[in-house]
């Protein structure tokens, strides 16, 4: 923290930029938004979980009072998707559906009373088709197939690695674990439901606003499904009211706005019903999971064998993505010398799962940390001291060819020990007591773009003028997690001036540079890149002007606190606005733009940019839980967590950060559950979402919500904007493993899988009574027929980072030829 | 958003003028008191009254009278219930209840007689009409079969009230008014075991007041079952309520359920089996046995269905163990998240 | 498309009330909530709506002191009631303590759920001015937050009582 002593900005508790706004009732979210002669959409979906549409009738809706236009499948020829590899959806369905929930109609009313009138006038034939309702049915069931693209069947996606040989590694261990988790799914629940209001300008131009975080994404899927070139499109992301990766995907009712603005030259807006949103769902994948895991003796990992088995819902969405990052990021935290992993998604005919907080690696992190407890019980090692032993090291590459940069793990582990009393408590508390500690790391943001390009991932533009005033400009989006105040802290700081005097324009594809978006934890590194190169642009003219005028070198100016200055003369020293007016003088009219490119993968083999990225965050958790022996019920009174954020900008809002993701990933562990109702088969085809309500979706409360000891560990990652890495996301993923942990050194139970509630609590401790394994989860893997993993040698043994080709075929000849002699 | 449909709307100034406009609407009309159980109702089209009969501006119904017992106005809202000082000194469970009702705000607006009221609930009732129609409607709305167990051959929605039980173990009265005269009956009485028909209310009557008896000697209280500490209805209720003699003997006993069940219910035999005897450990363990046989939890609500059976003795438990005289605060903080 | 689409039902109600201290008269579709009626009708969309239902506290208000669910609130019941929304918080341009301590204390990260905790903290403020933290989650008990975690919220209303108080005690 000393450190931050030498910025005036950076480092310091603030009030956000957009803080007075939030508490005014000022901010516009995309529902609040009007336009003079607008109109409101609704949508019709599907009451079939599985079916192909016969035919649609809206001649009666068409005739309802107030109805301006009907729009169906016919009206949308041209699929899209956030991957261009999975380009599977339709704005509205135009012959199959594939949940209950899937958009097969809009209406285009005066009012929304009179659209939802006219949605029950249209009338829909359906013809049934079989209802795929887990992953097992779709496994098993390859004929009723709910794509007709993919790997075969209903399998979306096979992908599978070695990074060493994992089998040679498991027979020299000491010990192999070998354990089965399943992680059940969630939803983001952004307390703001979705809105979007399309305007048209004449000319087929038209401009969306919209709560999404990806606004970019969102143009080029708009220009391609409206068939128009992408820059007669405006996206124009409002404040979100919560993201969390649930607005990522660009959406079906943004098309279907969009279209009926351009059809009917009246602006059109929508907002979707909270039960709407948990439709559109792109949250947490179910994922069962296998570890087996070999360890020596003193408690060093030789190898790990990953499988996974992603419940994909009805559409691809980032499905590939998820279904790597359900294995590429697991061998950040501790040194694993091999490790393979197989990866496989399917469709079911539910909601479309996609990226939430975390994306696809909550569920793998869960399971290894978990087992690296049931690890430590067996070898009579002390879980914070396996794990310290083993962190990876600072600067290392992982088997599986990624970079480490700054690793602040050891560090964290160390602090959440010290900090919540780990060596007096665990395994010392009275018996329904217990903690329980895990670790966790998460990517500063993706190294490649969802769509291929060598471009920049991040712009920014800054303008200057004569009156003082700094504006910048940058295509990131604003959802709640302050990226305006990273924005205008780093351009700040750079010109020594204070965050008010900097405006934000954001998040506006008319008029801001290209930001890829609001996810994967990329926005402070990439955008914070990109702006520092900006305003470091900006400064160097400042500079050149100032110390012309003030008749010193260059290398004397300091910016500081709104007066620039020769360093050591306080007579040599002018305003910020002076200095401007010089510069634009020298110059003319000011401005400069930074950009940043994440810097090549090392690894070199095919799908090696997934996983890698310019820094790593890494965090440690101990959970503090009481048990009730009779009921199961749990409570947790305490949480201590310790963040490696290379540099916290803004403390305030980092630890608000920390905390969100703790009380998230409590929601996950304790009660949230995205789960399906599927009715008697013989009676019904329905599967539903069971609970699509704010009231049975159970997310916490005030009342349920424990205190959160927060401690930021800084250690500046040279990649990174003043060494500031990721701080949205890392600080869920440890909470998860380490209640399961605490519920073990509480009442010796193992519960391997999510949410775990008292029913599962109180199952396993009557299994300890009966004398049998205390243990619920699942019971078994399901046989999946993986793709032959692509090999790639370790880095430790001598690899390239390049495929090893034929390698299975090699190793089979060595099986033979030592079978022959 | 989600729009409330066209309804007509009236709002008389006096319980005789509100009874003759519900008996002129008939089943068309509906009253409501503080519409937070209604109103989404309307809004997920469970129910479609063409007339709301507004209680708001009735005359005399947030009346508190205190005589020999206590008399609730059924127009004070469950705050107003809370903030009462003669419920929270002499009857705690149902002081107790009320305050564990929904949320903060939702007891602000609904009322004591909206909660008596209250519409049975059930996983695949409680949804949006495109989710009913999506399983083909439920027997409760515009369907014929009961999905929480297809063979049932009545409604199985769960009574899910939390004033009920406690007022029931108390002893209370209920008043229900209509065009054609008034009457009064045991709160117990006003529920049958049926998720449709689950009022003996006749649905010209307005529920006016809750008639307490005196609360000397007797000591009670609620316990609530429920995921989270706030907004979520009773998973189960336990209401109990006891009177003993000096040396602990009990003389009279009411133990209720509630939300386990299409009626919150006395406990018969538990109740039964308490009288005569004191609060001993070994006592109170059979009284929850005796209790939990009674239990029919069904699932649709939250938690696991045999979970939620298997708990009811220990719920039984805190209850008994509270009245007995322990301290409960710590585990009271536990499960309801708040001191009670 | 639809050109010559029929004339919706156009039957509206009418009330007077006060918001925000200014007394206003409003012509609503019948139907509407309090809440339809105070964003739609009467331009005040600082108060938000997350479910419609009840279930999440965004859209509280005061209603004649008291937090309320606005989506819950038929506006045909509000005539003559006063209401106080986040537009009406502050005094001035000076912010509310409540405002100033969400802003400097991490009390709101999306700020969706921001006007309804505020409104409902509001309430609490004016009936109990040196509220335990315990309180303060049992009052905040029915406002839903996806961001904070609460506790930043709840150190954002402990301030802003300190303040409140020691602006009492100057005055």
């Amino acid at each position: 923290m000393s450190s931050a002593k030498k910025f005036d900005v950076i480092g310091h508790a603030r009030r956000r930029v957009d803080g007075r706004a939030k508490v005014t009732g000022q901010l516009r979210y995309a529902d609040d938004l009007t336009l003079p002669r607008m109109l409101h959409a609704k949508l019709l979906r599907s009451p079939h979980p599985h079916a192909l549409i016969e035919a649609i009738d809206i001649a009666r809706a068409r005739s309802h009072p107030g109805v301006q236009l009907v729009l169906t499948g016919r009206d949308f020829p041209v699929p899209f998707g956030i991957m261009p590899v999975s380009q599977d959806e339709y704005p509205l369905a135009p012959e199959h559906v594939r949940y209950v929930g899937d958009p097969v109609a809009a209406v285009i009313a005066q009012d929304e009373q009179a659209a939802s009138e006219a949605l029950k006038l249209i009338e829909v034939t359906y013809r049934a088709l079989p209802t795929i309702a887990t992953p097992e049915e779709a496994l098993a069931h390859p004929e009723t197939r709910i794509h007709d693209y993919g790997e075969s069947g209903n399998i979306h996606r096979n992908q599978a690695f070695e990074f060493g040989d994992v089998e040679e590694a498991l027979a020299q261990s000491d010990h192999v674990f070998e354990d089965v988790f399943f992680f059940e799914g969630s939803t983001h629940m952004p307390m703001e439901q979705h809105a979007a209001l399309a305007a048209s300008e004449g000319d087929g131009r038209f401009t969306l606003w919209s709560s999404t975080q990806n606004p970019h994404y969102l143009q080029r899927q708009l220009a391609r499904v409206l068939q128009l070139p992408a820059a007669h499109i405006r996206v124009i992301a409002c404040d979100n009211g919560g993201g969390f990766g649930g607005k990522c995907d660009p959406a079906n009712h943004e098309m279907v706005v969009s279209k009926a603005a351009l059809m009917l030259g009246r602006p059109v807006k929508i907002c979707l019903t909270r039960e709407e949103v948990f439709y559109l769902h792109r949250g947490r994948h179910p994922v069962l999971m296998k570890f087996r895991t070999g360890v020596t003796r003193d408690g060093k990992l030789t190898g790990m064998h990953l499988q996974t088995l992603l419940d994909g819902g009805g559409y691809g969405s980032h499905g590939p993505a998820s279904t790597f990052y359900t294995g590429v990021l697991t061998p950040l935290t501790y040194e694993l010398p091999r490790f393979k992993f197989e990866a496989c998604r399917v469709f079911t005919n539910k909601p479309a799962c996609g990226p939430k907080r975390g994306h696809g690696t909550p569920q793998p992190r869960f399971g290894q940390e978990v087992q690296l407890d049931k690890i430590a019980e067996r070898l009579k090692l002390d879980p914070a001291d396996l794990r310290l032993n083993m962190v990876t090291k600072a600067n290392s590459l992982t088997a599986s060819w990624l970079k480490i940069g700054s690793n602040g793990l050891a560090e964290c582990i160390r602090q959440v020990v010290e900090g919540s009393g780990w060596r007096q408590k665990h395994g010392k508390l009275p018996e329904g007591r217990g903690v329980g500690i895990a670790c966790s790391s998460y990517m500063c943001g993706a190294g490649v773009s969802i769509y291929w390009n060598k471009m920049p991932h991040s712009g920014v533009a800054l303008t200057l003028d004569r009156s003082g005033q700094v504006t910048v400009f940058c295509g990131a989006t604003e959802v709640g997690q302050g990226s305006d105040d990273v924005l205008a802290a780093i351009v700040a700081e750079t010109l020594g001036i204070s965050t008010k005097e900097v405006r934000c324009v954001t998040g506006d594809t008319g008029i801001t540079p290209v930001d890829l978006g609001s996810y994967s934890s990329r926005v402070t590194i990439m955008m914070g890149n990109a702006a520092l190169q900006a305003a470091g642009r900006a400064r160097d003219m400042l500079v050149t002007a100032a110390a012309e005028q003030l008749e010193v070198l260059p290398a004397s100016i300091v910016l500081s606190r709104g007066r620039v200055f020769a360093a050591g003369d306080a007579a040599k020293s002018m305003s910020f606005a002076e200095a401007v007016v010089y510069a634009e003088t020298k110059f003319g009219t000011l401005g400069t733009v930074g950009s940043y490119t994440p810097p090549k993968p090392p690894g070199k083999f095919k799908a090696a940019g997934v996983g890698p990225s310019p820094a790593y965050s890494f965090s440690a958790c101990v959970v503090e839980v009481e048990v009730d022996e009779h009921t199961g019920w749990i409570n947790v009174p305490k949480v201590w967590i310790a963040h490696d954020i290379g540099r916290a900008l803004n403390p305030l809002l980092a630890r608000g950060q920390v905390i969100g993701g703790v009380y998230m990933g409590l929601g996950e562990a304790l009660m949230e559950e995205q789960v399906f109702r599927r009715l008697p088969p013989k009676l019904s085809d329905a599967l539903v979402h069971k609970i699509p309500s704010l009231l049975e979706y159970k997310s916490i409360t005030s009342l349920d919500m424990p205190e959160v000891e927060v401690i930021l560990v800084e250690d500046p990652d040279p990649n990174c904007p003043f060494g500031a890495k990721e701080v949205g996301q890392g600080p869920l993923l440890p909470v998860m493993p380490a209640v399961a942990n605490a519920i073990f050194d509480a009442v010796g139970v193992r519960i391997d899988e999510v949410p775990i509630t008292p029913e599962k609590v109180l199952r396993a401790l009557q299994l300890k009574r009966e004398g049998k394994n205390p243990r619920v989860g699942p019971e078994r893997f399901p046989d999946v027929h993986y793709a032959e993993p692509v090999f790639v040698l370790p880095p430790g043994e001598g690899g390239d980072g390049n495929e090893t080709k034929d390698h299975y075929k090699q190793a089979v000849n060595k099986v033979a030829e030592r079978a022959v002699s | 958003m989600m729009r409330l449909p066209w309804f007509q709307f009236h709002a008389p100034t006096s319980v005789a003028e509100a009874a003759r406009m519900l008996a002129g609407e008939g089943p068309r009309g509906m009253l409501i008191a503080g519409g937070t159980d209604l109103l989404p109702n309307m809004k997920r089209r469970q129910q479609t009254p063409a007339t709301l009969i507004s209680l708001a501006r009735v005359e005399g119904l947030k009346k508190i009278t205190n005589g020999s017992g206590l008399t609730l106005g059924a127009g004070l809202t469950l705050t107003e219930v809370v903030g009462t000082l003669a419920v929270r000194e002499k009857y705690r469970g149902l002081w107790q209840a009320a305050a564990q009702v929904a949320s903060p705000h939702l007891r602000n607006m609904g009322t004591l007689g909206g909660n008596l009221c209250l519409d049975t609930r059930c996983n695949y009732y409680n949804q949006n009409e495109d989710w009913r129609e999506a399983i083909g409607y439920c027997m409760k709305k515009e369907g014929t079969t009961c999905w929480v167990a297809t063979a049932s051959k009545r409604c199985l929605a769960v009574s899910s009230t939390d004033t009920a039980p406690a007022l029931i173990a108390l002893g209370a009265k209920v008043r229900l008014v209509s065009s054609a005269g008034e009457r009064e009956l045991a709160l117990a009485s006003l529920y049958n075991n049926d998720g449709i028909d689950y009022l003996t209310r006749k649905p010209d009557e307005i529920l006016t007041e809750v008639v307490l008896p005196g609360a000397g000697g007797w000591k009670s209280t609620y316990w609530k079952l429920r995921r989270r500490g706030s907004f979520d209805f009773p998973l189960l209720g336990v209401a109990a309520a006891v009177r003993a003699a000096t040396d602990g003997t009990i003389e009279e006993a009411r133990l209720v359920l509630g939300a386990v069940s299409s009626q919150p219910f006395l406990a018969g035999k538990a109740s039964a089996f308490l009288v005569g005897k004191k609060l001993s450990d070994e006592v109170i363990a059979e009284a929850g046995t005796l209790a939990a046989s009674r239990a029919k939890p069904m699932d649709n609500t939250d938690l696991d269905v045999y979970w939620r059976k298997e708990v009811v003795p220990s719920f039984v438990g805190y209850a008994l163990r509270e009245i007995r005289g322990d301290d409960m605060r710590a585990l009271r903080m536990r499960i309801a998240r708040q001191q009670l | 498309m639809n050109t010559m689409a029929k004339p919706i039902d156009r039957r509206k109600a009418h009330i007077r009330l006060r918001v925000n201290g200014e007394e206003v008269e409003v012509s609503f579709a019948p139907y509407k909530t309090l809440l339809e009626v105070l964003r739609e009708d009467l331009d005040l969309t600082g108060t938000k709506h997350g479910c419609e239902l009840g279930e999440c506290g965004a859209c509280a208000v005061l209603v004649d002191g008291q937090p309320l669910l606005s989506c819950l609130k038929l506006a045909l019941e509000c005539d003559g009631c006063s209401i106080e929304t986040i537009e009406g918080l502050a005094e001035g341009p000076e912010l509310h303590p409540l405002q100033a301590a969400f802003s400097d204390h991490g009390g709101s990260q999306c700020g969706y759920c921001t006007p309804g905790v505020l409104m409902t903290a509001k309430g609490l403020l004016d009936a109990e001015p040196n509220p335990s933290r315990e309180r303060i989650k049992e009052a905040l008990a029915g406002n839903l937050c996806r961001c904070t975690g609460y506790q930043q919220i709840v150190d954002s209303v402990e301030d802003a009582a300190r303040v409140i108080n020691e602006q009492r005690a100057k005055a």
